[in-house]
């Protein structure tokens, strides 16, 4: 349904410029939910912005690439024409919920004008689709809530009037940037179980932007992971963490503190910094901090090959190599070797 | 067993809210609300709940940056509520901090070395300065070079590396860490967590660890006391903690954690909470956690458990709960 194609974002900045997207590609399906993976700056958030054609520019410059929903290219068309598609087809949520709604205005007035910019609807059938949504995000009494101003709202409230605000023209496509990084977990278990039931009701699509790997693993059909502006892996969510090929995922993994797991041996961290995105390292951009790194990776920068039937990896050691090398890894790991 | 170093008795933080100026205030918010904990030398206590559940404010009545409504806190045996100013000033050498935020701890105009040297500075251990500084940076696992760097230089991994220096300068007996990885990445956060276990071992350290991420306080704590709306729900030895969990709330917190493991993830059952938490100015009547608990009864809106051990075979394992029960919270196949 939503096709991204060799999608490049590029920040110009004082120090040089900022490749903060970097020739990216994936395609989402109706009623399919993909994560998108990786730690702070390594472009998650400018992507999920591209799509929506979002960032401020300048900096940033417009995105090179295509955007193809239902067979248009979202890079081409007028503004108008992409303002009915933002909302009507493709909506967003974003991370803070404290500073997403507008705190002078009641919120019921705020999911009002939300619906009323969309459809060309009478005050009150607006104001009986807004009891709908809130009902549908699961807010209780929600004639009474309409009249309330932000503040009176708790943080998991306040994210679900937005889901609601973004549900508001029906859209196909849902884009959620850290919907649930602000709040605590008992409250996030209820945020992804209200946006799983949405997807089932409504067969909406989800790209769900997350570093946390336990969210990936709940929600995800499909995932990518991204290091410094490029996807280094793609596939479906066992590939992930069962079969990955690709170093960085499995460290990511393996440094995870896990509550599931009886070990108290030593969390095993990806040693170093994530790159600097405008002087990147020559090769494979993860190779500095890549504990498999060989001379090779220094000098050649992967691309995406295929590992299995829709699983993608970015590295240039086979899945042999690269098994071997983990196992080496985990006995040096056992005798306490590695730092 | 090793000696007692920080004891909390019955500690209680009451805020006081005003309609008006001047006026009496109209009621309180109870941040603390009887909290009573204790923490054996070179042990790591770990203290976990939601937002609002009181934890930080917990910490800071510890290291004496509010003072408690009422209770009392004794370090290695002496209450320290009395202390005059001298004396507290001789206690902040024993006692340190680590704040969670490095992007705001740290202030700006400050160098790196600067930053470690003034607690030296304030105790007028001014002999060998420098020394001391490269000590405590190569402690932390950074360079000497990074003494001449700002703050802005560094990434958030290395900047909490730096607090910690800062905390260490002293040679503290106890450690209060607020939330110290959980402004960090994931492959960053293992480092600083790493770094933290390596100190612990090496300088004999005591830790009282805040942190709202359960799998973090598993790794690093001996003991656990989960906390909401004021109050300790459960305390226990960490192992019993997250394999026979009995109070409500815990099994909930639990099992709202999310996996990073797609099989396990899709099998287990969720025990979700309703609602939200309740405002601490006017907490629920009988049992708190009555209003969000999937098990209450008519009883608990009524009478108000205390913590206490529920478990003949373990004294170490104290629940505030009238009908206390295990549940399978983690799909716990290796």
């Amino acid at each position: 349904m939503l096709e991204i194609k060799n999608l490049k974002t590029y920040i110009d900045t004082e120090n040089g410029t900022v490749k903060a997207v970097d020739d990216v590609s994936f395609q989402i399906k109706a009623g399919e939910t993909i994560c998108i993976v990786g730690e702070s700056g390594s472009g998650k958030s400018v992507l999920a912005h591209s799509i929506m054609q979002l960032n401020p520019s300048p900096p940033v410059f417009h995105p090179e690439g295509e955007i193809l929903f239902e067979g248009k290219n979202l890079l081409d068309v007028s503004e108008k024409e992409l303002r009915r598609v933002r909302g009507n087809e493709i909506s967003m949520i974003f991370q803070d919920p404290m500073s997403s709604l507008n705190p002078v205005f009641r919120v019921g007035d705020q999911l009002i004008e939300a619906i009323r910019s969309h459809e060309k609807v009478s005050k009150k059938a607006a104001k009986k689709r807004a009891l709908e949504l809130l009902t549908d995000v699961g807010i209780p009494d929600p004639e009474r809530r309409l009249h309330d101003y932000p503040h009176q709202f708790s943080g998991g409230m306040r994210q679900r009037v937005l889901i609601a605000i973004a549900l508001a023209g029906r859209p196909k496509v849902l884009i959620a940037d850290e919907p649930t990084t602000a709040l605590d977990v008992t409250i996030q278990a209820q945020i992804l179980e209200l946006m799983r039931s949405i997807q089932k009701k409504y067969g909406t699509a989800i790209i769900l932007i997350t570093h946390d790997l336990g969210v990936v693993a709940q929600i995800a059909d499909r995932v990518l992971v991204m290091y410094s502006g490029r996807i280094v892996e793609k596939g479906s969510v066992s590939d992930i963490f069962y079969r990955s090929t690709m170093p960085y995922t499995w460290s990511l993994l393996r440094s995870l503190p896990r509550i599931d797991s009886d070990t108290s041996d030593r969390l095993i961290p990806i040693q170093g910094q994530p790159s600097n995105l405008i002087d990147r390292p020559k090769g494979c951009h993860f190779s500095p901090r890549c504990p498999f790194a060989t001379k090779a990776c220094l000098e050649i920068d992967p691309s995406l090959t295929e590992r299995g039937e829709g699983h993608w990896a970015a590295c240039i050691l086979s899945e042999e190599e690269f098994f071997n090398k983990k196992q080496e890894f985990e006995v040096n790991a056992q005798k306490g070797a590695v730092k | 067993m090793s000696e007692l170093l920080l004891e909390l008795k019955d500690i209680k933080m009451y805020f006081p809210i005003k309609e008006k100026v001047f006026k009496k205030p109209v009621n309180h918010v109870k941040a603390v609300n009887g909290v009573s904990l204790t923490v054996r030398q070179g042990e790591t206590l770990g203290i976990v709940g939601e937002s609002g559940c009181g934890k930080s404010t917990l910490a800071r009545t510890i290291v004496g940056l509010l003072e408690p409504s009422s209770g009392d806190i004794l370090f290695e045996g002496k209450s320290i509520l009395g202390y005059n100013k001298k004396q507290m000033h001789e206690l902040r050498r024993d006692i340190q901090m680590v704040y969670q935020d490095p992007y705001t701890s740290l202030n700006p105009r400050m160098k790196a070395g600067e930053i470690i040297a003034a607690p030296l500075k304030a105790f007028k251990m001014t002999s060998n300065l420098n020394e001391r500084v490269y000590e405590l940076l190569d402690l932390v696992g950074l360079k000497r070079e990074d003494a001449e760097k700002f703050p802005h230089q560094f990434s958030g991994g290395q900047r909490q590396r730096i607090g910690i220096a800062r905390a260490l300068a002293l040679n503290p007996k106890l450690l209060i860490l607020d939330e110290p990885v959980s402004a960090l990445d994931v492959s960053v956060q293992a480092q600083v967590i790493n770094l933290l276990e390596d100190l612990q071992e090496e300088l004999g350290l005591t830790y009282v660890f805040i942190a709202h991420d359960l799998s973090v306080i598993k790794h690093i704590a001996d003991k656990v006391a989960v906390m909401y709306l004021g109050k300790v729900m459960e305390l226990s030895d960490s192992d019993t903690l997250y394999h026979h969990s009995k109070h409500p709330y815990t099994n909930a917190l639990l099992s709202a954690i999310p996996l990073p493991d797609p099989e396990k993830e899709r099998q287990r059952q969720r025990i979700m909470l309703k609602g939200e938490l309740p405002s601490p100015a006017n907490p629920p009547t009988g049992c708190i956690f009555h209003t969000r608990c999937p098990i209450a009864q008519e009883s608990c809106k009524q009478h108000i458990p205390v913590l206490e051990e529920k478990d003949g075979n373990n004294p170490n394992h104290q629940v505030a709960c009238f009908y206390p029960q295990e549940t399978e919270t983690i799909a716990s196949s290796q």
